[in-house]
């Protein structure tokens, strides 16, 4: 409407104004409008660099996370555990507790549910061929051991910079990373002390009696970590938004002080939060062993308790949306591995397009709450 | 109305999946003609380690040479060792192959949990110990005596030192090497002995020291462990871990470096001597032609110099000594006629004595209990009970860490 004219003083070409409350689906088409500009570059990209056409790269990356119903199940998998360590952050976060430690929260929670099995694992009835096996445990009872036992372990590992934190103030950053590697050595300590022949590799616990491994449900073995996850994410929102604990980590995050003007107990808000944190930690290092790979190893959490940090953040904390950005992550993983075996490409192509994905989406985060103004003539208000 | 969304496209999702629940669309997995014939690879790592390079240039060859199409073989890579090696293993299957190889130890019960599920498929595992005990038709453990590979890159090795020795750059007491392990396991406790052996049948006065990085793959590890043994005096590197960390170290320091799995002389033109290595493609080539043959697979393979599974990279004449393309050959024609044998036991001792009896664990039963007998007329009887290796003697005298 308005038309271009000369300024009487200068004025820069470009100014950025504070966008107020945006209409919700401008807000989609602007992301849209981002994801298709992201697979604009991605395409000159894939055209320049591997000469492929970018359209069989895409189709092969869908092909990759839809092809079977065996894919479409490990991507739910995959977002299942994505997602539950991604909640498992979300409170601490909100409440601007940046921890950086949920990759040893899930360590730990995992070697608990490993010990847990290892010291009750299966024997082996005589030495003939074929072998025969027990165990010395029924599920019912095994099972609820490793969850507790991983719950546990994932509280002690998140509690302790949190005391730190609420007691003395130390910078939880830090702490909850150093814990990290802490968690690590644990982990390979255990597999030394465990599997003595040095190879450092675990393997599957309980191969035979399949003792403690979470049953099928559905006909599907994953059945039972995809429900669970699913009952945690619906918790977790109604927990954020609609208790008094949701609440008054919402609180404590916006500003510390007017927490304690209202008579909130911050150190206790601290404390308990991380609680929650470390315990949901706890129950997906226990399906990342029970329910998944029935071993533990160092790199079980496979840079997931990073990765979760970056979902629960593009999706504001808000529950529902991480099912969309772990969606959104775990697509461009399997795709990523579906391209390297298809084409031959380097695993790096499609770390390279995730990153450009990534960053079109946060930057357009930017055209959502600020508005670009070209140099024109302002109506008078 | 964003929750709104939000909510909407989580029930999407959620329905989608049901839907999905409740196709029935299995894959086939009938056995196939020659033509739709398809092999699957699965790797630890990427071509960016040696170690599975080693695998991944391996089934390429083979694939040259019996004129298999390209979408006749395919390659997973970045496949970890636990779930993911499973599903890897199904989807492979999914995808009509006939054949899984997988090359990681730790991949060994996956592979397992995939054969007793598919057992129309055939599944092989390098490096693994367990196809004897699990006893089932469809898996297959393989693996090569790579430690005569080893011993006859000892003696390039220890070619390298009497030069040194004898141009007065070290004296014969100074004649000490390094050597960079990944884990305190048979696998590599078998292959730095086979190699110190083989350095000592040259070079009477050498001893070695070992430093372990505790990782399969960490170039700055391997390098620093590599500096560390260099600072403290060792004049010649070697390793069994899968970066080019080692070599590199020992470029920086002018050290000379023997290698494992693939040819480090681009890495390392100045100081690269040679490598030993497992050549994957006779293995490979059996297995193609076997199942295409309809012919059984072996349980337990191990190949050996004859079957040209083990082998030595290109010789970098610029910085071996003189005569060590001959020497190699002599040495290598005297371990095929069994008139040289590795780990003859009259050649070392173990605590100063001689070794005349020892009991491996071969059978792996889980358990770890060594239970087999493994010395026999006079010499240890390393990878012919069982291919991967099992001497785990830690150490022979002039070995330390």
């Amino acid at each position: 409407m308005s038309s271009k004219r000369l300024a009487q003083h200068s004025e820069p070409l470009l100014h950025i104004t504070k966008r107020d409350a945006m209409v919700w689906y401008k807000g989609v088409i602007i992301r849209a409008i981002a994801i298709v500009a992201a697979l604009i570059v991605c395409s000159a990209l894939i055209v320049l660099l591997t000469k492929l056409n970018p359209l069989d790269v895409y189709s092969e990356m869908i092909e990759g996370s839809f092809g079977t119903e065996r894919k479409f199940w490990i991507l739910l998998q995959n977002i299942a555990m994505l997602l539950c360590i991604s909640l498992a952050v979300t409170p601490a976060f909100k409440m601007k507790f940046w921890n950086l430690g949920a990759e040893g929260q899930v360590l730990v929670g995992a070697l608990a549910s490993a010990a847990c099995m290892f010291y009750f694992k299966e024997v082996r009835m005589g030495d003939t061929l074929p072998l025969v096996y027990e165990a010395p445990l029924s599920n019912a009872v095994l099972i609820p051991m490793m969850l507790v036992a991983s719950m546990a372990a994932g509280i002690i590992w998140a509690v302790i910079p949190a005391i730190f934190k609420a007691i003395w103030g130390t910078n939880e950053s830090l702490f909850t990373l150093m814990m990290n590697y802490v968690a690590m050595q644990l982990v390979a300590f255990f597999i030394m002390v465990w599997v003595p022949n040095g190879s450092s590799v675990m393997g599957i616990i309980n191969p035979n009696t399949e003792s403690g491994w979470l049953p099928e449900l559905f006909g599907q073995k994953y059945g039972f970590n995809i429900l669970i996850v699913g009952l945690l994410t619906v918790a977790m929102y109604i927990y954020l938004k609609y208790s008094k604990q949701g609440y008054e980590i919402s609180v404590v995050g916006e500003s510390e002080n007017t927490a304690r003007y209202i008579g909130i107990n911050v150190k206790k808000v601290i404390i308990r939060t991380l609680i929650v944190s470390g315990a949901i930690c706890g129950i997906a290092g226990f399906l990342l062993v029970s329910g998944t790979n029935y071993t533990v190893s160092k790199d079980i959490a496979g840079g997931m308790g990073f990765t979760a940090i970056m979902v629960a953040w593009l999706a504001k904390f808000n529950p529902g949306m991480m099912v969309i950005t772990s969606f959104l992550v775990v697509f461009m993983q399997r795709g990523a591995g579906a391209i390297a075996t298809t084409f031959g490409l380097n695993q790096s192509v499609s770390d390279i397009l995730t990153g450009i994905i990534i960053f079109f989406i946060i930057g357009c985060e930017f055209f959502i709450n600020y508005k670009v103004n070209l140099r024109t003539k302002h109506k008078e208000g | 109305m964003k929750k709104l969304l939000a909510l909407l496209l989580v029930a999407v999702m959620l329905f989608s999946f049901a839907a999905c629940g409740g196709s029935d669309d299995t894959g086939s997995t009938g056995s196939a003609a020659a033509d739709d014939f398809k092999i699957g690879i699965i790797c630890l790592h990427d071509e960016n380690s040696t170690y599975d390079n080693n695998f991944i240039q391996a089934i390429y060859a083979a694939q040259k040479e019996l004129g298999l199409k390209d979408d006749q073989v395919l390659v997973k890579v970045n496949i970890g060792e636990n779930e993911a090696c499973y599903n890897a293993a199904a989807e492979l299957v999914d995808e009509g192959c006939n054949i899984v190889f997988a090359d990681s130890f730790g991949h060994e019960t996956y592979m397992i949990k995939a054969a007793k599920e598919f057992k129309d498929v055939q599944f092989c595992h390098a490096t693994g110990t367990k196809a004897q005990v699990e006893n089932l038709p469809n898996y297959h453990n393989a693996f090569a005596s790579i430690y005569e590979g080893r011993f006859l890159a000892g003696i390039a090795a220890g070619m390298k030192l009497n030069q040194m020795i004898s141009e007065g750059k070290i004296t014969a007491d100074q004649a000490k090497i390094g050597y960079v392990g990944a884990f305190n396991y048979a696998e590599v406790v078998s292959g730095l002995t086979s190699f110190y052996l083989g350095v000592r049948y040259i070079c009477p006065s050498v001893t070695m020291k070992v430093q372990y990085t505790n990782s399969w793959f960490d170039i700055a590890k391997e390098k620093e462990a590599a500096l560390n043994l260099i600072n403290s005096g060792c004049v010649l590197i070697s390793q069994h871990a899968d970066s080019e960390g080692a070599p590199k170290a020992c470029e920086e320091k002018g050290v000379p470096n023997v290698a494992y799995n693939i040819s480090t002389i681009s890495m390392g033109p100045n100081t690269a001597i040679i490598s030993s290595k497992i050549d994957w493609t006779p293995y490979f080539k059996m297995i193609i032609e076997n199942y295409k043959a309809g012919k059984a697979i072996p349980t337990d393979y191990c190949g050996t110099i004859e079957t040209g599974s083990v082998a030595l990279t290109e010789l970098n004449d610029k910085v071996a000594a003189p005569g060590t393309a001959e020497k190699i050959e002599e040495i290598k024609a005297k371990l095929i006629s069994k008139e040289i044998k590795v780990f003859d036991t009259k050649t070392f001792k173990v605590g100063g004595n001689e070794l005349t009896t020892y009991s491996a664990d071969v059978v792996d039963m889980g358990d770890f209990k060594p239970e087999t007998e493994a010395i026999e007329n006079g010499a240890f009887t390393e990878s012919s009970k069982r291919s991967a290796p099992y001497f785990d003697i830690k150490y022979i005298d002039g070995i330390s860490e």
